[in-house]
């Protein structure tokens, strides 16, 4: 029995053989590194570079060649992750180190009026325009949203237009965002006159973008709303339409609103669209229907843009901003997503 | 889904209800909605056809430094396509690496976590790409300029002008795309790779493959056309993805293979973002028109995407 065992069974290298290989690999390459002055992504890098061949060659020898290649693909994945996250973490730090000296409380507070030559000025005005287009935007789309998700669920089950819908939908997610606000632009153009802008056409062309974003989730969480549910409403006498509005919809309540935090946080940091429809101005604007109106996005452009010392210093304050609200969004929408969970099925 | 009939799917309902006016006024409602979003793309179609066909062929003066729409639009397609192509080589390899290593490769604990830190680089703005994009990015690789050039300049691509000084080229754009597309087709490969059947794998496994051989004989040919429809989703989103490439490129109207050279013509929507501002009405519709080809080949390409996933019977995520 055991001979046997051990004739079938292939030499293997140790559990800590990727381990050893690893932190010699560091060592070997800490030798050039010391001596020609290297920075620590260098030896970091040609360290990478001595484990793929050493780790393989290691393994050829005492494992075979099939093993090998296994070890290889192996270290070649672990590091493509680390290769694909780093600009992540790099833009991250960069953000944070240069956006950090630029933000204070008048920063927060003021706007760009007025502001001349090297005064600081602020993003005050580009703050309510993003608040103000993108809560339109989800006034806009949240309905239609969930009313879409709603007849495909409940109503539409698998008919030929549910279907065609829901490929729209699809398709709908991967229009580029620069040609909602063409549209927005063309609509508005169409009506008003070649030289309008609005606050209110930005919210166009993001409820375009969001839509798709807000029908896929609530359709996901309506399709998780047990049947039971439903056939005890019905049971009861109750028609339909009370069916979906106090049934189905409060069951899948938290994890629709998880989706629309995600849709608004998609749209937040849109660029494009707005620069073409709702353009930029330094003061504060609040009429959504009349005259531009700056986002913050728009503002990090205009400044970056402006190639100044200074303009590159709001620029980066602005995108600190911006990341933090995304980033506060997207957890904001975890964390409903997670408390409120409803219960899956049985 | 039951067998059994559930009321929803029943036709006709034995007692008549006493609100079944406000049944019938909600499923209008609900099916206006859907049919809201219907008209939503016809109406992306034509308004910008309506708009645009004015800039198809105005006055030669409009389409200058050129005479003709065919002749305005060219180079920009020319850097379009450069730049998408440049982020799919980058990307794909990193994608189906990443989305394995995150199905197969990471700690189970781990995974999740994982792959939600490269959601997050989804999260980012475009925005914050550029800015990124041109104040550091392009200073950093401005060096790999220099040695593509010096070494692969017989290329139509890495030559023969010089190389870009400050490194702001189609290259550095189409590296800021490649990050950006990431995402995406990371998520679809890793769902596709998630569903291969527990049973194959395994299979595979008690043959006495390693998990190399596994994936290549088990995962890989379950998942090619997921793999697929995911790449040409990256493909869609690089089209048409407007600020990292506005905000790195330094441009010029003349056609250029060159992708590290000193300027390069815009995209056609990193076009439309930087020339909006002084832009007359007849401009403004030209625009337009460049926006409606754009929106064309973004639909078909994500429609052929759409598609290829929903032959094999199922449907992305995402």
């Amino acid at each position: 029995m055991t001979s046997a065992a051990l004739h079938i069974s292939q030499a293997r290298l140790p559990r800590w053989a990727p381990i050893l290989v690893g932190v010699m690999a560091l060592a070997v390459a800490g030798l050039p590194a010391l001596l020609s002055g290297w920075g620590p992504v260098t030896w970091l890098v040609a360290a990478i570079a001595v484990f793929l061949v050493a780790m393989p060659l290691w393994s050829r020898l005492v494992e075979g060649r099939r093993a090998a290649t296994d070890r290889f693909v192996t270290a070649l994945i672990w590091t493509a992750f680390g290769v694909a996250v780093s600009p992540l973490v790099w833009l991250l730090w960069v953000v944070i180190s240069n956006g950090l000296p630029a933000i204070n409380a008048d920063f927060l507070t003021q706007s760009m009026l007025n502001v001349i030559g090297d005064e600081q000025g602020g993003i005050y005005h580009a703050l309510i325009g993003t608040l103000l287009i993108t809560l339109a935007a989800a006034v806009i789309s949240v309905p239609i949203g969930i009313l879409t998700a709603v007849y495909l669920v409940e109503y539409g089950a698998r008919s030929r237009v549910a279907r065609v819908i829901t490929f729209l939908v699809d398709v709908m997610t991967g229009i580029p965002s620069i040609v909602a606000g063409l549209f927005a632009l063309a609509l508005l153009v169409l009506l008003f006159g070649p030289a309008f802008r609005a606050g209110i056409g930005g919210s166009i062309a993001l409820s375009l973008l969001m839509i798709p974003t807000v029908v896929r989730s609530s359709e996901e969480m309506m399709r998780l709303v047990p049947d039971d549910l439903r056939e005890a409403s019905f049971a009861l006498g109750v028609p339909k339409w009370r069916t979906v509005t106090r049934v189905v919809l409060p069951t899948a309540l938290s994890g629709i609103v998880t989706g629309v935090v995600l849709a608004i946080s998609r749209v937040i940091g849109e660029t494009a669209p707005l620069l073409v429809v709702a353009g930029s101005t330094d003061g504060v604007n609040t009429n959504l229907f009349d005259g531009r109106m700056t986002t913050l996005p728009v503002f990090i452009f205009s400044q970056y843009s402006s190639s100044t010392p200074v303009g590159y210093e709001r620029a980066w304050g602005g995108a600190l901003v911006l990341i933090a609200l995304v980033m506060v969004l997207n957890l904001v929408a975890r964390i409903i997503g997670r408390i409120f969970s409803p219960a899956k099925g049985h | 889904m039951t067998a059994t009939a559930s009321p929803e799917r029943t036709e006709s309902t034995p007692t008549p209800r006493p609100s079944r006016r406000g049944d019938r006024v909600f499923a209008g409602v609900v099916r206006l909605a859907a049919l809201t979003i219907l008209v939503a793309l016809v109406a992306v179609f034509v308004f910008l056809a309506v708009e645009g066909w004015v800039g198809l062929t105005a006055d030669p003066a409009t389409y200058a430094p050129f005479t003709s729409f065919v002749s305005y639009i060219e180079p920009l397609i020319v850097s379009t396509l450069l730049a998408a192509a440049i982020a799919l080589i980058v990307s794909v390899p990193f994608a189906i690496a990443v989305a394995l290593f995150i199905s197969h490769y990471a700690p189970r604990r781990l995974a999740a976590m994982l792959a939600y830190l490269v959601d997050l680089l989804a999260a980012v703005p475009s925005v914050v790409f550029g800015l990124w994009g041109g104040r550091y990015l392009a200073a950093y690789l401005q060096p790999a300029h220099v040695w593509l050039h010096e070494h692969l300049g017989f290329l139509p691509f890495f030559g023969p002008g010089p190389p870009s000084p400050n490194g702001r080229s189609l290259f550095t754009a189409g590296i800021v795309l490649a990050i950006m597309i990431l995402p995406i087709m990371t998520a679809i490969s890793r769902e596709i790779f998630l569903q291969t059947p527990r049973l194959h794998e395994e299979a595979a496994l008690a043959l006495g493959a390693t998990r190399w051989e596994m994936i290549r004989y088990a995962v890989f040919p379950y998942a090619r056309s997921g793999m697929v429809s995911g790449i040409m989703l990256g493909l869609g989103r690089a089209l048409g993805e407007t600020m990292a490439v506005a905000m790195v490129l330094a441009t010029t109207p003349t056609t250029t293979l060159n992708v590290i050279g000193t300027a390069s013509p815009p995209t056609i929507a990193a076009n439309i973002a930087l020339n909006y501002k002084e832009a007359t009405p007849e401009r403004q519709s030209l625009l337009i028109a460049t926006g409606l080809v754009l929106f064309v080949v973004t639909f078909l390409v994500n429609f052929a995407a759409r598609w290829v996933a929903g032959r094999s019977g199922r449907r992305l995520n995402r």
